[in-house]
Parts: structure tokens; sequence; C-alpha cells
């Protein structure tokens, strides 16, 4: 894993299923039936880290975070 | 038996006491094969010897490590590791005896709990010892008025023999299926809710009062109560080199003399079952695990107990596994706290396409959603509740295939009305109030 590389991880505790994180990451983040994030890999490309802190930053929840 | 000689063992050093032998091989139900009630304070220490001293030198969490232990509330995870972790963190620690045991086809910690409760308190006081933890939380279902009364005397008679480094607080909680789950436990004693939370933190790094919180299951702490005594070569002297020492079952369902019984950690199922009285006649499967496990198919072909909670369940031939399971995921759905979108939502929605499969019309493409959907549930939840539902429906259509393809094709067999084998409560979601 390279240095640049960041974890992607929802609180499923706390996301209420508003599917933003699926728009603003669809690379990344898919949506189930009932509207909650399916993460399609848990390692975030350097080439996506931007629309993946965007996407964390848009959460209305701070359900998704980003990590090493 | 004199209660005022402390006694100096290290755990490397047996010498001078000696292990009990049981006909059996049983060790923490020696005391019931010896006497065949549960042991007071007095008759336990005859029984196993006095207390060792407890320090945070070390010597225990290092002797627990070399001996193998892994936990007993199903998870398995190597204690030793778990020790050290905590013990590793700065600042008093605290230890938290899960003795909640909400697994509805298990009873053997309520078992151990009535016959060895100094076995449980001994192990649960020396963990707290040797992590350096100023308190034990014994975590007790609140359905269970009996227990508790019980173990408050023990607690009442170690008090006033006043040989214990650390002291016992008997909690009772509420009983659901999940709050019986590490986080659930430790947000409950904070003051909140018995529901599981996110992690991280992990009750290790930040649990009881912000504390380092070591979460045991209330057998784990009584074979550390043995290995404290006897030490990690007598722990190894059963069961397989992977898995050491003896685990408790409950076993149920078809077989002669249902009840708890203590057998080699790796035993073969089969041999598991013969302890039991064997089956009362041809099965069509065994549930290994409880509700968050697996059916196992037969013949058994010398499959060996794994790591999971300690529960066997004999499915007779005629009766319908995949009844049983729709019955199992419809309660396990209303146990969910309610709390993350998946569990929330995907259980009760595959408890509906089991009940179809079991007893409705399954239609074409019944199959196909099933599968989708038990694809999306695993590693999608604040806690494993999810996951082990999804493990329990995945290993009932590879196992009854055959019933499977049945169902679809002609609706449901006659069996499948039949009264369950399993002990399934009602899937009755608990109220809001009722978590508390
Ligand atoms: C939904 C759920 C329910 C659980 N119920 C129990 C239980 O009833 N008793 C128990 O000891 N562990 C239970 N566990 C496991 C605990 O979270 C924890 O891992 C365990 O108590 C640790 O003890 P051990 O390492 O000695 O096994 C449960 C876990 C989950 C996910
Ligand atoms: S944006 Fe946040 S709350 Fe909405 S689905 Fe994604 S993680 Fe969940
Ligand atoms: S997965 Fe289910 S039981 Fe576990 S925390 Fe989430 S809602 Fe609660």
């Amino acid at each position: 894993m390279s240095g640049d590389d960041r974890s992607l991880a929802v609180d499923f505790t706390v996301c209420d299923g508003h599917g933003l994180c699926a728009e603003l990451l669809p690379e990344l983040v898919g949506l189930d039936e009932w509207g909650y994030p399916v993460l399609r890999a848990a390692t975030v490309p350097a080439g996506l880290l931007p629309d993946a802190r965007r996407a964390v930053a848009a959460c209305p929840v701070m359900a998704l975070r980003l990590s090493r | 038996m004199n209660l005022d000689t402390t006694d100096t063992l290290t755990p490397h050093a047996p010498e001078g006491l000696r292990p009990p032998v049981s006909p059996y091989g049983a060790r923490l139900l020696h005391g019931w094969y010896e006497t065949g009630r549960p042991a007071g304070l007095a008759e336990h220490l005859d029984l196993y010897g006095p207390l060792p001293r407890a320090a945070a030198d070390g010597a225990l969490v290092t002797a627990v490590e070399q001996s193998g232990l892994t936990g007993r509330g199903g998870g398995g995870f190597p204690t030793g590791r778990k020790l050290r972790a905590v013990a590793g963190k700065r600042g008093p620690a605290v230890v938290v005896a899960n003795g909640m045991e909400s697994e509805p086809a298990s009873s053997k910690d309520e078992t151990l709990l009535f016959l060895a409760p100094h076995l449980v308190l001994d192990g649960a006081v020396l963990a707290a010892a040797s992590v350096g933890a100023t308190t034990v939380h014994l975590c007790l279902a609140r359905t269970r008025v009996g227990q508790e009364r019980q173990l408050a005397q023990a607690v009442e008679e170690r008090r006033r023999a006043g040989r214990d480094p650390v002291p016992v607080e008997i909690h009772t909680l509420p009983h659901h299926f999940v709050s019986s789950e590490e986080t659930s436990l430790v947000n409950w004693l904070n003051g909140g809710d018995a529901r599981p939370q996110a992690t991280p933190p992990r009750p290790f790094e930040k649990g009881v009062g912000r504390r380092p919180t070591l979460v045991d299951n209330v057998e784990t702490l009584a074979h550390l109560a043995l290995i404290a005594r006897y030490g990690p070569d007598w722990f190894r002297e059963t069961g397989s080199p992977e898995t050491p020492g003896t685990t408790l079952v409950t076993l149920s369902g078809a077989v002669r003399t249902p009840g708890v019984y203590e057998v080699p950690m790796g035993s073969p199922v089969a041999r598991a079952l013969g302890v039991a009285g064997g089956p009362t006649g041809r099965l069509g499967a065994v549930l290994a695990g409880g509700f968050f496990g697996s059916w196992l198919p037969v013949p058994l072909n010398g499959v060996a107990l794994g790591r999971g909670a300690g529960v066997l369940a004999a499915l007779p031939e005629d009766a319908c596994g995949l009844a049983e399971t729709a019955a199992a995921l419809a309660y396990l759905a209303g146990q969910s706290a309610g709390q993350c979108g998946p569990c929330r939502f995907g259980l009760p929605s595959v408890a509906e396409d089991f009940a179809e499969l079991a007893w409705g019309r399954p239609g074409a493409t019944l199959l196909e959603r099933l599968n989708r959907r038990l694809g999306v549930l695993p590693g999608r939840g604040g806690c494993r509740h999810p996951d082990g539902a999804a493990r329990l429906a995945a290993s009932a259509l590879r196992v009854f295939g055959d019933d499977v393809l049945r169902h679809v094709r002609y609706g449901p067999c006659s069996p499948a009305h039949d009264a369950l084998v399993l002990p399934v409560p009602p899937a009755r979601p608990p109220k809001e109030e009722e978590w508390r």
C-alpha cells in the first residue's frame, strides 16, 4: 500500500442513507436497494482522493470516513 | 481447607497444586461430577485449590498467551493477546465479565455460573489483577432473577473472606440478542442503551468510563482461573494444538440426553453428539455455533467443533431445515438494534425471502434476490449481527440445496409446518425503552 492510499469506511450506526456519497464518488460507492452505500473498494486510489475527500465532507451526518 | 494460607503460586510453578481429575476429563464441570451440586466458596477451594496470588507482573498474561486459550463467547479471539493489549494501555483498566448468554440455543454460561460461580469470579479477579484493573463488572441478563441472587451471594461470600484483590459489581442488563455484544455492555455501563456502538474505539482502547476495558466471556474467565492455578502446559494437555483445552457445549435437538457438556476443543462433532447419548435417529443436518453459526451436512465426515459459540443442535432427517432457518432469521431480524440501514432493512428482507422459501410459493426471482441480498449484508453493520445472520442463511441454502429446489418447484414440504426443533423465541422487536 502506498503512502497516499487511504481507506474509506462507513459508520452504519449513523449513516441515514442520503446517498450523497454515491453521487459524489460513483467510482467507489454504490447504493444497495435500501439506499445505503456499498463500497466497491476499501482503498482509495490516489487519483480519486480529492473526490473522496469531497464526499466525506459532504456527508450530512459525518458517517463517511477516510483514514490511513 | 484453610482460607488463611496465602498461596504464592506463579502460573509456571504448579508444584503442590494438583489439578482435579474428573472421570469425564471435565475441568470446569469437575465439581458437578464430584458432588452434583453448585459449589460454595469453601467447596470450590477444596476442589481446585486456593486462589493463586494475583499480580500485575505479567506472569499470568504470559501464561494465558502460552496456553493458547481463545474466547468462548463466540469470536474465538486469542485471550492472551487481548489481555496483553489491555495491560499495555495507560491508566487503570476495567474488566467486564460477559455472562449475558443471549444465544437462544445456548445455556452453557448459565450452567457454568450456576454450578461453578467461584471459578468464573476467580478468573475475573485474576484477569483484573493481571491487567491492572480496579473493578470487575459482571453483566447478567435481567430476566434471570435467580441467577443474580445466587451470584450476589457468591460475591458477598468472597467479600467476607476478604481475599479478592478487586471488587466485583453485578449488573443486570436488558436481554436482547445484541445487548450482549461487547460494545453494548460498555455503552450500557456508561449510562446509555445496551445497543452496539460503532468501532473504533474498541473497548480495549476506550471502554467503561473511557478506560481500557477487557471484555471476556464468563467461560473464558473460568478457564483462565485454571491456567493461573495449573499452568499453560496443563491447559494444553487436552484439545488440539491449534485449539487447546476444553469447551462447554450445549447439545440440543435430536440427541438422547440434551444438555450442557464439556468436551475437548476441536472434538469431532459426531463424537460430541455421542457425549449426549448420540442421535435419536437419522439426522438431516447439525447446526453448529447457534443462530450465528452454520448448518453442517450429514454425514459429518469427521468435521470438528470450530471456535464459535459452543452450540450443537441436531436436526432430525424428517424436519425442514428451511423452516428452522426462516424462523431463526425472523427472530434475528426482530433483534436488530435498528441503527444501521443494512441491518434494519436487510435482515427483515432476507427473513421475508426465507419465509417465502420455507412456507410460501417462491417466485422465479426469489433465489437470485436472496443471494444478492445475502451478499451485501456482511461487514455493513456497526456490529457483526448482519454477518452472523447472513452466515446462517447462506449455510442453509448450501446444506439444504435439494430442499430449496423442491420448495421452489412444489411449494412447502409437509414437515415445514411441524413444530420447530430449534428453540426460536418469538420475533418481537424490543420496544424503545427496553434497551435501557
Ligand atoms: C450480536 C452479538 C451477540 C453477542 N453475544 C454474546 C454473548 O451473549 N455472550 C458473550 O460472551 N459474547 C457475546 N458476543 C461476543 C462479544 O461481543 C465479545 O466478543 C465476547 O464477550 C468476548 O469474550 P471472549 O473473548 O472471552 O469470547 C456477541 C457478539 C455479537 C456480535
Ligand atoms: S452521504 Fe453519508 S449518510 Fe448519506 S449515504 Fe453516504 S455515508 Fe450515508
Ligand atoms: S448491525 Fe444491527 S445490531 Fe449491530 S449495531 Fe447495527 S443495527 Fe445494531
